[in-house]
């Protein structure tokens, strides 16, 4: 599968990563040129050696995400640090390019399940933690 | 009317200002707290702290009952999800969104946000208006209702130089609406001569300017 993964932050790099050490074709677009460095890490050769691609570039111009290969992707990863960037990007790559699966990183719980509802696939870090915290405090069998 | 309004920079306050002086009711929502606090110092209860992307700072301002939701901010997203929201889950009947990078409007289109304002197109149509050498300037569209508005120069030796206004071979869905000669404007009637060196304003349904362009044009070539 072809993935491409906006936003190079912690969350974005390491599912690169692991895409790119399962076998598939993974492109990286992320707007700061040093967030190669979270790529180059912990790989024992370069993030491009290893096969991987790299683009810098704004998410909203739709020059770079046609750089960085959008129009062949399977998957489209919304991980940028801010949930609306993410929120509008990953409707971008759901209604103009068609994107058969898209994935969006959304910290905020009341909307991530709202957008949830509309069909995207929101992913919720918080909402995660709450429950996790919830669980480990509360819950008497754990 | 319940207005509200999102971002208090110069164009969120003055608008906020406006519509409470023409006697609206208004919420205006700022996210940054340094600007909030001058900003409150006029205009009161009136304005709202808060990150108005976030579904419960629009609850809080009563977007459940707006008529109307204006998002002015510097960020093109939070315009974008704001007036979003707006529409689709709290079923605002009308929005207004700015568009900061003229880049973007495509992405407002693309998520249904309509109308989007660019300041930058708005004042690139102004300067076209005055610079009158691109031939053709389109002075509004409305696009929900499938109609443009578009201002010609009538260039010397053209068709429709020296005809009258009956007599201009204009396609079906297209009117002469307004002649603009020597600084004065006025409403054509069927007999009236257009001059070379005239502008004249027509209304027409979208995709019809190069059928109406060579009538102004000499030679009928289109505009250059």
């Amino acid at each position: 599968m072809f993935i491409l993964v906006v936003g190079a932050g912690r969350v974005g790099s390491a599912v690169a990563k692991r895409a790119l050490e399962a076998g598939h074709e993974v492109s990286v677009l992320d707007e700061d040129p040093l967030s190669h460095e979270q790529l180059d890490k912990d790989l024992p050769e370069s993030w491009e050696d290893a096969g991987g691609r790299f683009t810098v570039g704004t998410a909203l111009e739709v020059d770079a995400l046609l750089e960085a290969g959008i129009e062949q992707a399977d998957v489209f990863i919304a991980s940028t640090n801010g949930d609306n960037t993410n929120l509008v990007i990953a409707q971008i790559a759901q209604r103009r390019f068609d994107v058969p699966r898209v994935v969006v990183r959304v910290l905020d719980p009341a909307r991530a399940a709202w957008y949830a509802e509309q069909g995207l696939h929101t992913i919720c870090p918080t909402q995660h933690a709450i429950d996790l915290v919830e669980r480990a405090a509360l819950d008497p069998a754990a | 009317m319940y207005v509200i309004v999102v971002g208090a920079g110069k164009v969120g306050w003055n608008l906020a200002r406006e519509l409470l002086g023409k006697g609206h009711e208004v919420t205006l929502i700022e996210s940054e707290r340094r600007r909030y606090l001058i900003v409150e110092q006029e205009l009161e209860h009136a304005v709202q702290y808060g990150d108005a992307t976030e579904l419960w700072v629009l609850e809080r301002a009563g977007i459940q009952r707006a008529d109307l939701v204006i998002a002015v901010t510097g960020d093109d997203e939070d315009n974008m999800l704001i007036c979003q929201v707006a529409k689709e889950k709290y079923l605002c009947q009308r929005i207004v969104a700015r568009v900061n990078n003229p880049r973007n409007l495509q992405h407002f289109k693309l998520l249904g946000i309509r109308p989007a304002v660019s300041a930058t197109d708005l004042i690139l149509r102004l300067i076209e208006h005055e610079v009158p050498q691109y031939g053709l300037v389109q002075l509004l569209a409305l696009e929900g209702e499938r109609l443009e508005i578009i201002e010609l120069e009538v260039v010397d030796g053209a068709p429709a130089a020296g005809c009258r206004v009956e007599d201009i071979e204009l396609p079906d869905g297209s009117l002469i609406i307004s002649v603009l000669r020597g600084g004065k404007g006025f409403v054509p009637k069927s007999d009236t001569v257009i001059e070379a060196g005239d502008e004249v304003l027509l209304i027409l349904d979208p995709g019809l300017e190069s059928a109406i362009t060579p009538q102004f044009t000499r030679n009928g070539a289109g505009p250059g």
